[in-house]
């Protein structure tokens, strides 16, 4: 029997012990007609030889394709000593660190997180993590909306230079608590936040939400956005790309006061693109809104001895102990994944990390250099952008992506599903990393102009 | 049984109320809210101006293992906070019914502080909280 | 040893290792940050310090292997956490779940490139049907906690499309996980609190009390958080339904009844899973965990999305196109896709009749241990009742005797090699210890674990202090949450800052 150590030898002394004939005899508390052991439908137990086939199977099945998509979730190197050493069993297979004198491992992994994470956002304190970047923002939100309990206003400025996606998950956490999330337009010739249409906002707010870069890639006006909104009496949320903090100001010295809270998705440092998760939302804030910040927090105290060491702290905002009154109801989060960061940012430390986005933003240059010269593709926003940029396709977006699929290339991300009001028609989101070569860009742009060229007869 | 001051009114949610001078009411928790919670770490305190209903939570008091609501005693308007606590909250453990008080309000109706419970009334509370 | 070690080299944050002027590392690309910064907006430019380590790689693997000899885990100790199912992580399903195929994948690959992984998780959302008897699952969760919101906002979009907006109220009793009520106050509900009979059963006469037309639904752990089975679930059920509320349930403690009984049979009409319990993902110190929920066909229409779906042989997601009602989305794609891949090869090694030994042998386990300790001395807090997966000691004689409270109990456990059992929860048992086993232990480790109980008890009466001065033996003696609490360093540069 899988994993089950017990020999029949056993099984008569336990149950000789319990004073009962069967384990049958165990269940019978359980009102008899409720009882069904029927798992018909479950395959018989397989060998993990027999999996270990299966599996690679299925892996292989859709082969390893080169992959130019981003929008949330990027590919980029991730060193190997990363999960040689997190996944080693007393990280991997540990539980929350309550017990804090068995879990100083853990829990000191936890709290250089939060240092690194303060650090790059240039915040006053960080949590051990969120679920993902997306429900990381929905958690903003409702923080935003908590720490100014006595605003009349519930309402939050999203811009649509947002991922859509993000914006959706948002709206599912928060519809129940009378927030309004009004979209924001951006600006159709630069594709950033409208300035203009944004200052003609008459009626209170809670909080601003700035993306840095945003959806498009573009790079937003963030110091004059977060000083135009504290102006009026809001708060900042800056939501972040941290590998772009390596050479974009950070959240915490936008414009003359830096965001109130910074939220992102730490996925590119150092977790693998895994069909979209397991991710890790991470948070940040301001020293004075510590006890609004959802989530698990680790501080350093010391033992009765006086040695430093660490232990969960703030637990009392916590839903084990505030219940109904609790932060957020968050419980499990991404610890493995605080560890992974963790380790990537201290193996890739100050000059990797720099390393890495600036080898992102010339690889994305080098490839709208190529892209220039396609014919009937254009650049809506223009070409300043950090690792992703916008292009509209003279032919069917989606079949673009099917075609460069059957060349083995995840040719980017269909926005015009998200932004088919907009006037993005057939427009394709790119990423470039520090991942792609020189031939690989090489590739894509002439599979791409093949591709278009099949598709709409050589009429480009 | 912990210490319960004779010239003090209570709630059943374990906040004690003394009469001043001039009116107005102060309030904290009792000495035996203080043991149960243990070591405070943290007093959010509410705000000066502002009024709130009898029964109404209006701070918050927070230990290592725990965060109790406090309870306006009746209604009235915040007058003064105690704000000593924010930096040291564990007054509320050294010395509840003094330097560990909370807030102080100017009850909207003098009268209803003589439906709070009266000390012995409050000592049979604890009495059958600990049975 | 260790002691002549630390006299020589000092625990350090990375950050203390760390020198700015070090350059040694393979791991970036090599090029010239400074010129491709010029080409970025000037006024943008991070000007503020990035304050990372730079440190070796060979002193940073050194760095977190020895952080990671600090912890307790499954794979080097006995870690009987209530409510926590600490059952081991069989490594197959890590190793195959980061086979490359799947880990390079991005989610927004054209479902084309995608029909791997999806019918993996297609396959999974159709076990996980079978084996709790609900109508269909999605499995976007992230966490358990994320499930419990994702069923409760269901219940309410369910009352909300039948324009019954009076209901206000979510029942919880007093002994649920604190995830309860307050998923019920993200959903924008009330909650009431339900009592406990000294049974371990929920009081049937104050349900009775507070149901009604207010009542959008009660959420409901079975085994209860008490180890106990809620015999009269069926009655519960009954009259849920007849007042128009739906029933919850929490999933944390499927492990008991993995086979045997199955949550749909019981009456309830959305549940949770905790894969990261009971189909033994790792707990990762804290997650990531997943969270899917389970729905009898009327909440059908309101699942969150995105799920698998099939047709003319492939696989395609399913989203809110096809599913108006749905609540939504709770990630940004498939929630935790490669904790969910894991659950999955999980479930094909166990099998049908693996899955069924699941809940016999955690149930066997948690039975012996009970008994043993009953003959031990120990008080069991349901000593009536039959032990689900997990059962309940109370130290309260202890604490009154010998001035040991549980805590005492449990850091000293530790010095003796074993984690200790949850502690303080439930709240309603004075000085509680919810023990729970699992399947995966052998009997000679629960033996093992009694005898250093039985040890510590003998402490504690002979000396006391050595309990409440414990632990000795651990990289660090009990630590001051006070001062953490108070005077917080949650941040090296902040707080060492010169």
């Amino acid at each position: 029997m899988p994993y089950i150590p017990h020999t029949s030898q056993e099984i008569a002394e336990m149950l000789s012990v319990i004073g009962v004939d069967s384990i049958e005899q165990l269940f019978n508390e359980i009102p008899p007609e409720l009882r069904s052991d029927g798992l018909d439908k479950i395959p018989s137990s397989r060998s993990e030889m027999q999996v270990q086939r299966l599996l690679t199977e299925k892996s292989m099945q859709d082969g390893t394709p080169l992959c130019f998509a981003g929008g949330g979730a990027y590919e980029h190197h991730i060193p190997a000593a990363i999960w040689e050493i997190a996944t080693r069993g007393e990280f991997y297979s540990a539980y929350t660190p309550y017990q804090a004198e068995a879990s100083q491992g853990t829990l000191q992994v936890i709290y250089e997180f939060q240092t690194m994470i303060a650090s790059l956002t240039g915040m006053d304190v960080s949590n051990a993590s969120l679920y993902d970047g997306a429900s990381g923002l929905g958690e903003a939100v409702l923080m935003s909306v908590r720490a100014n309990r006595k605003a009349k206003s519930k309402r939050i400025l999203m811009p649509a230079t947002v991922s859509s996606v993000y914006r959706q998950v948002v709206e599912t956490i928060v519809k129940h608590q009378d927030i309004t999330l009004d979209i924001i337009d951006f600006d159709r010739t630069n594709g950033t936040i409208d300035i203009c249409k944004l200052k003609q906002q008459s009626e209170p707010f809670v909080a601003l939400v700035i993306p840095q870069p945003n959806y498009f890639g573009c790079m937003e006006d963030v110091h004059s956005l977060t000083d135009w909104a504290h102006e009026q009496g809001a708060m900042v949320i800056g939501l972040v790309n941290p590998v772009a903090l390596a050479l974009l100001e950070a959240p915490g010295n936008w414009g003359t006061q830096g965001v109130d809270i910074a939220v992102g998705e730490a996925q590119p440092l150092g977790i693998p693109l895994s069909s979209g998760g397991p991710y890790i939302g991470f948070m940040a804030c301001k020293q004075k809104l510590v006890r609004q910040l959802p989530g698990r927090i680790v501080g350093r105290t010391v033992d009765l001895e006086g040695k430093s060491g660490f232990s969960l702290t703030l637990q009392a905002r916590e839903q084990h102990i505030r219940r109904s009154k609790a932060t957020s109801n968050i419980c499990t989060n991404q610890g493995l994944m605080a560890t992974t960061t963790t380790l990537y940012l201290a193996f890739m430390g100050r000059d990797g990390l720099q390393k890495v986005a600036a080898s992102c933003v010339q690889n994305t240059q080098a490839l709208i250099e190529l892209l220039k010269t396609s014919p009937g593709i254009s650049f809506p926003f223009g070409t300043s952008v950090f690792h992703e940029f916008v292009i509209t396709l003279p032919a069917d977006v989606e079949q673009v992506i099917e075609a460069m699929a059957e060349e083995d290339i995840v040719a980017g991300i269909n926005i015009f599903q998200y932004y088919a009001q907009d006037g993005l028609e057939n427009a394709l989101l790119i990423c470039v990393t520090e991942t792609k070569s020189t031939e690989d860009m090489a590739f894509f742009a002439d599979t791409l102009n093949k591709v278009i060229n099949d598709l709409t007869g050589g009429a480009q | 049984m912990s210490d319960i001051p004779q010239e003090l009114k209570y709630t059943k949610s374990h906040e004690w109320v003394r009469v001043e001078e001039d009116g107005t009411l102060t309030v904290g928790i009792t000495e035996h809210a203080q043991g149960l919670l243990g070591d405070m770490v943290f007093v959010e305190l509410p705000e000066v101006g502002e009024s709130y209903e009898a029964g109404q939570d209006c701070a918050v008091v927070e230990s290592v293992k725990a965060a109790s609501d406090i309870y306006c005693p009746v209604e009235g308007e915040v007058v003064e906070v105690n704000e000593e606590l924010e930096d040291a909250p564990e007054q509320i453990n050294v010395n509840a019914y003094h330097e560990g008080w909370i807030f102080r309000i100017n009850p909207s109706n003098p009268d209803d502080v003589d439906n709070l419970m009266n000390a012995d009334d409050y000592t049979a509370l604890v009495e059958a909280e600990e049975h | 040893m260790t002691q002549l070690n630390e006299a020589v080299i000092e625990d350090k944050l990375i950050f203390e290792a760390s020198d700015f002027t070090r350059k040694s590392s393979s791991l970036a690309p090599d090029i010239d940050v400074d010129t491709v910064a010029k080409s970025l907006p000037e006024h943008l430019l991070r000007k503020s310090d990035l304050q990372l380590p730079q440190v070796g790689e060979l002193q940073v693997v050194r760095h977190y292997t020895s952080l990671s000899q600090k912890n307790f885990s499954i794979d080097t100790h006995f870690y009987p956490l209530g409510s926590c199912t600490m059952k081991y992580n069989p490594r197959a399903c890590n190793t195959l779940a980061q086979l490359p195929g799947f880990a390079g994948r991005h989610p927004m690959a054209h479902s084309s490139m995608s029909q791997g992984i999806m019918s993996c998780l297609y396959d999974l959302q159709n076990m996980l049907m079978e084996a709790t008897g609900m109508k269909q699952v999605s499995l976007t969760p992230m966490a358990g906690a994320q499930g419990e919101f994702a069923g409760v906002a269901m219940i309410r979009a369910y009352h909300d499309h039948n324009k019954d907006d009076a209901r206000t109220e979510i029942i919880v009793p007093d002994a649920a996980h604190g995830t309860n009520p307050a998923t019920a106050v993200m959903c924008g509900y009330k909650v009431k609190e339900l009592s406990t009979n000294d049974q371990g059963d929920v009081d049937i006469e104050a349900l009775k009390a507070m149901i009604g037309p207010q009542t959008a639904g009660i959420m409901l752990t079975n085994p209860s958080t008490l180890g106990v089975f809620e015999r009269k679930i069926k009655q519960i059920a009954d009259m849920i339904h007849e007042v128009g509320g739906l029933l919850y349930y929490d999933g944390a403690n499927l492990n008991a009844i993995l086979g045997k009984v199955k949550p749909g049979d019981m009456g309830f009409d959305v549940i949770h899973m905790n894969l990261h319990k009971t189909f033994s993902t790792p707990h990762g110190g804290g997650g990531p965990g997943a969270g899917p929920v389970g729905v009898s066909g009327r909440l059908q229409p309101f699942l969150p999305v995105p799920m698998v779906a099939l047709k003319d042989g492939q696989y395609y997601w399913l989203t809110e196109d096809e599913l108006s009602l749905s609540i939504g989305h709770l990630s940004a794609w498939m929630g935790n896709a490669g904790i969910l891949l894991r659950a999955y090869i999980y479930a094909l090694l166990l099998g049908r009749e693996g899955m069924q030994r699941v809940a016999e042998f955690a149930t066997l386990n948690a039975n012996y241990l009970l008994q043993r300790f009953a003959d031990a001395g120990f008080e069991i807090a349901f000593p009536e009742r039959r032990a689900s997966h997990e059962f309940i000691l109370t130290l309260r004689k202890e604490a009154k005797q010998y001035g040991t409270n549980a805590m005492d109990f449990a850091k000293r456990l530790l010095d003796y090699g074993f984690h200790a059992p949850t502690t303080y929860f439930p709240l309603l048992v004075p000085e509680c210890f919810l023990m729970e086993p699992t399947e995966t232990e052998a009997k000679t480790d629960l033996d093992g674990f009694v005898k250093a109980m039985e040890l510590i008890l003998e402490e504690a009466k002979e000396s006391p202090e050595v309990l409440k001065q414990a632990p000795y033996t651990l990289p660090v003696r009990r630590l001051d949450d006070v001062k953490a609490a108070r005077e917080l360093d949650l941040n090296y540069y902040q707080s060492h800052a010169e």
